[in-house]
């Protein structure tokens, strides 16, 4: 198939099948030099900016939101077009029709649409009100369906942060399909897909499937439609750079506006578009300068992204973000590195706009990477904070060389694959629910097998794991079938139309569960088995203390005999869970990820063996808890990669904070030992990093005067926040954590 | 002279160095030292008797969990403490360490130059002499060494042409001078051994351990240099 916009590429299987990877292969331009080619901002971004920044300041003063559209549901074409600033906008399209204004989106559930209003002093609409009287939305499906122990754990925290009131997220479209292809081509093919199923029997796949693509090109016509309200015709293929980032854009557009899921990443774009560029520049229609003035517009765009949300979802996934992930970088599998000029244009956004949370700009490291290349992340890591780190090394072999993150660390073939997301369980709670025999002290519930609190003088290594492996084992079957309902009702109640229509129609499914609270399992796994645990009662005959006498060697120091407990934790979880069947046939994953619940979690955990006080939070991820590492950095480091990513296939998240005094006395000191300590993380199998270079004296002046930072960005768990938008104590917690020193 | 039986005492581990020779460093601090500076930021490290009793293999098996993260300039770092001190231990470690292709530098004051040290300098990469001052009165008053024993060591590490990184703690009043730093540039031109010359601000953030110990700071009335102060004898010692 040929087509004139196309002129120029080379040919491929790409021209007769829908197929990104192979039109990158055959068409990117590697790149191995320096950052010395990259243009500044122009005037006129640096003017749009300013816009935006008043916007962001105005939104601040406004306690976070700076304006609801309450009326509206948000859907492709419900809103008229907005923009920043018409007259100088290269790259267009709003999600409602004025810059920051969210839209309302009730199909996860109407009650949290409700309650997202108020929090802000908005009531929603009663148009809105009544038009979801008559519909049953996601979360009416769910709770139709829950069992009574599916509620109480709910309730008791045991498992958290369940998408069953919201869009579940983490499905990257594939939106470069958009420009490549243009909308008509991708309705074509879809139709045909639809066609074929008559092929096949009718059972209840066939039927949710044959309705699904149903949907898919119905939403395909929106989006057309969408970009018309803009003035643009996409049903062809983008005929230069411009086109080619509005077409990828309105995609992405179409998929905020119709799902609010939780993460909405925008996958793997730079390097495609580099080919457009690459292309324009030769034909000298295009300068450095232009590039970049393009990816800067489209930044842009992706920084006023935003979703009305509650409070109680601030509590778990702190900082409005919207993890617009772009995976960056990476080799491809014939080790051609896959890094493009636009690579470098795509992170030096942090320089021509400043440094920002969004999009969550992920480098997929590789120890092959060109030199130039780590040492310009590892640049823009010190300077902006903004930037993390995943191990192209371990993914690539498993997801091929076209594969994107959604969210923070879950790898997915672009296109090809998407995740049913799960958010995570406290381990740390169930232990303590193990020990007790199936009573949660901090919610006063019964909860799981019934069996007597555990006896004794102090606690027994042998006696506490056989007890917790009968817990693990319960609750993994709970989570599995809990989960099993949520993705039936989202699929059935919200489906993700535009996204999926993105997708091949074949695709495969992860069910992506999660843990938190490692780190403090492992370390009173620890405590009982190497010290003299000895557990206290109350009143009514519970354990809800714990007196630990005697040292015990604790994670994050490099010592084998207490990392080895994190390891096997991990591949406990992940087996339990394989044991229960999934819906539709999905992969088990596991992650250990905790976004900014950690901080909740604890909150809702008593005290544990390990000397954790009852209500403090726990670290992030699969960090180390705070403050127990004795050997340093690295020690700290080893002990995360550890943990097996064969076990983790949803990602291990690790978030590395050191003053930049520790790091080298010069700025090319600083650069060049940060790209050794990524090499050797990564060499080492590990698996993701954030990385900030900051003192923590920054981040107690921000606490104290939050107006004098509005821009200070760091990384948390997967992501990066505006230090400024978190609450209070996710604050502290974010201080308390360990500032690896030169000391 | 291998000898696999002897031991050293180990004040602590430091898995991440990056200001103690180049690239990125495992560093070990010995325990014990002979010297008494004022400036010391690690009197915790004074005590001959304290510290942990550690095999040089041990040593280097930990070191070799690391060896991913030094890439094609770091390695391993021996400080104190007086590393010179233990120096049959260090040579063991330095030794080891050759034999898994890890790069090796010691950190110390310089002022032992026995049978013992000259062996462990034949296993040492780099250097990193610690010159406290440029006149022997204030070594003799501040450190409680002469500083001829110093410059006796660093003959040795010229006549072996043992790469070495000059290093100066800028203590306002004492060397926060031009004269100093001109004394100091003459020392490194003299000795072609020297590579590089690092001067290092004065810090007190170890006040605490200080007082942890039950121990005088004896620079505790001397203040921290200004960056401007750096800056300026940053300038004048690369002009």
């Amino acid at each position: 198939m040929e087509h004139k916009n196309w002129n120029g590429f080379k040919n491929g299987v790409w021209q007769n099948e829908i197929n990104v990877r192979d039109f990158i292969q055959t068409n990117y331009k590697e790149f191995t030099g320096d950052s010395s080619f990259l243009a500044g901002a122009t005037e006129r971004t640096r003017k749009l900016m300013e816009k935006v920044e008043e916007l962001f300041a105005l939104e601040r003063q406004r306690g976070g939101v700076l304006d609801v559209d309450t009326d509206t549901v948000s859907s492709l074409t419900s809103y008229s077009p907005g923009y920043i600033d018409k007259e100088n906008e290269i790259i267009v399209g709003m999600q409602t029709d004025s810059p920051l204004k969210r839209g309302v989106n009730p199909f996860g559930g109407i009650r949290m649409a409700r309650q997202a209003c108020e929090a802000y002093g908005y009531k929603l609409g009663s148009k809105v009100e009544e038009e979801f009287r008559f519909r049953t939305t996601h979360n009416d499906g769910v709770f139709r369906a829950y069992t009574d122990e599916m509620r109480k754990a709910r309730k008791c925290h045991v498992i958290t942060g369940l998408p069953d009131a919201y869009g579940r997220g983490r499905i990257i479209g594939d939106y470069r399909r958009v420009a490549l292809y243009g909308v008509d081509r991708l309705i074509e093919e879809k139709k045909k897909d639809k066609n074929s199923l008559a092929a096949d029997n009718f059972g209840a796949d066939e039927v949710r499937l044959d309705e699904e693509l149903f949907q898919q090109i119905a939403f395909l016509g929106k989006l057309k439609e969408m970009a018309n309200m803009y003035g643009f015709d996409i049903s062809q293929p983008a005929a230069d750079t411009r086109e080619a980032i509005q077409w990828t854009y309105f995609a992405y557009l179409a998929s905020i506006k119709e799902q609010n899921g939780a993460a909405m990443s925008i996958g793997r774009v730079s390097t495609f578009f580099d080919i457009y560029i690459e292309r324009d520049l030769a034909n000298g229609v295009l300068t450095e300068e232009g590039a970049q003035e393009l990816i800067d517009d489209f930044v842009m765009k992706l920084r006023i992204a935003r979703h009305l949300r509650t409070p109680e979802y601030n509590e778990l996934f702190g900082g409005d973000p919207m993890w617009i992930t772009e995976a960056v970088g990476g080799m491809g599998e014939d080790g051609r590195t896959l890094v493009t000029k636009a690579s470098f244009r795509i992170l030096n956004t942090l320089y021509t706009l400043g440094s920002s949370p969004e999009p969550n700009l992920t480098v997929l490291w590789s120890t092959s990477l060109p030199e130039n290349f780590k040492k310009f992340c590892a640049k823009v890591s010190a300077d902006t904070d903004s930037i993390q780190y995943e191990n192209d090394d371990i993914m690539r072999p498993i997801y091929g060389d076209d594969y994107a993150i959604a969210c923070c660390v879950s790898a997915m073939k672009v296109g090809k694959q998407m995740q049913l997301f799960g958010a995570r369980c406290n381990l740390a709670k169930l232990l303590l629910i193990a020990i007790n025999g199936g009573y949660d002290a901090t919610s006063d519930m019964h909860i799981g097998p019934q069996m007597p609190v555990m006896d004794g003088e102090k606690l027994d290594f042998d006696a506490v794991m056989e007890r917790f492996d009968i817990y693990i084992e319960w609750l993994s079957r709970l989570y599995v079938n809990t989960m099993n309902i949520i993705h039936y009702m989202h699929d059935k109640y919200a489906y993700e139309k535009t996204q999926m229509a993105l997708h091949d129609t074949d695709v495969t499914r992860f069910m992506a569960f999660g843990i938190a609270g490692l780190s403090v399992v492992t370390d009173s796994l620890s405590a009982i088995k190497f010290a003299e645990v000895r557990p206290v009662k109350n009143e009514q005959g519970f354990i809800t203390e714990f007196e630990t006498v005697g040292e015990f060697p604790k994670y994050g120091n490099d010592d084998d005999r207490v990392d080895i407990i994190a390891k096997d934790m991990a591949h406990k979880v992940i087996t339990e869970l394989r044991k229960t069947p999934t819906y539709r046939n999905a992969v088990h994953t596991l992650s250990v990820l905790t976004i900014t619940s950690n901080v909740m979690y604890g909150k809702n955990t008593g005290a544990t063996p390990d000397g954790r006080a009852a209500g403090a939070p726990f670290a992030p991820g699969a960090n180390p808890m705070h403050n127990r590492e004795e050997n340093g950095a690295l020690a700290s480091l080893n002990s995360v990669a550890k943990i097996s990513y064969d076990d983790c296939r949803d990602g291990i998240s690790n978030t590395f904070s050191i003053t930049p005094e520790a790091l080298g006395r010069t700025e090319e000191e600083r650069i060049n030992n940060l790209v050794s300590i990524l090499d050797g993380y990564f060499a080492k199998k590990a698996h993701h990093i954030n990385v900030n270079v900051l003192n923590r004296e920054t981040l107690i002046k921000a606490y104290e005067d939050p107006e004098a930072y509005p821009n200070l960005t760091i990384r948390v768990s997967g992501y990066a926040v505006n230090f400024h938008k978190l609450s209070r104590e996710q604050q502290r917690e974010v201080i308390s954590r360990t500032f690896h020193e030169n000391i | 002279m291998s000898n696999s039986a002897v031991t050293g005492r180990i004040h602590s581990i430091q898995s991440l160095g990056a200001l103690d020779g180049p690239g990125v460093r495992f560093v070990v601090f010995m325990q014990g030292c002979n010297l008494r500076c004022g400036c010391c930021h690690n009197p915790d490290t004074w005590d001959f008797s304290g510290g942990e009793i550690f095999t040089p293999e041990k040593i280097v098996e930990k070191a070799k969990h690391y060896r991913e993260y030094f890439g094609t300039k770091g390695g391993i770092t021996v400080s104190g403490g007086e590393p010179l001190l233990q120096a049959e231990f260090v040579r063991e470690v330095f030794s080891l360490c050759h034999k898994e292709g890890i790069n090796t530098c010691l950190d110390t004051s310089g002022s032992i130059l026995n049978e013992d040290v000259k062996a462990l300098l034949a296993e040492t990469d780099r250097v990193l002499l610690d010159l406290k001052y440029t006149s022997d009165s204030l070594y003799r008053q501040h450190v409680g060494c002469d500083m001829e024993a110093v410059l006796r060591f660093l003959s040795y590490l010229n006549e072996k042409q043992i790469p070495t990184t000059l290093r100066q703690v800028i203590i306002p009043t004492l060397n926060d001078n031009k004269q100093n730093i001109f004394a100091l540039k003459a020392i490194a031109e003299k000795y072609k051994c020297v590579e590089k010359t690092e001067l290092l601000p004065f810090r007190k953030m170890c006040q605490v351990k200080y007082d942890k110990l039950g121990k005088e700071f004896a620079f505790a009335h001397i203040p921290e240099p200004e960056p401007k102060t750096m800056a300026e004898l940053e300038k004048i010692l690369n002009e």
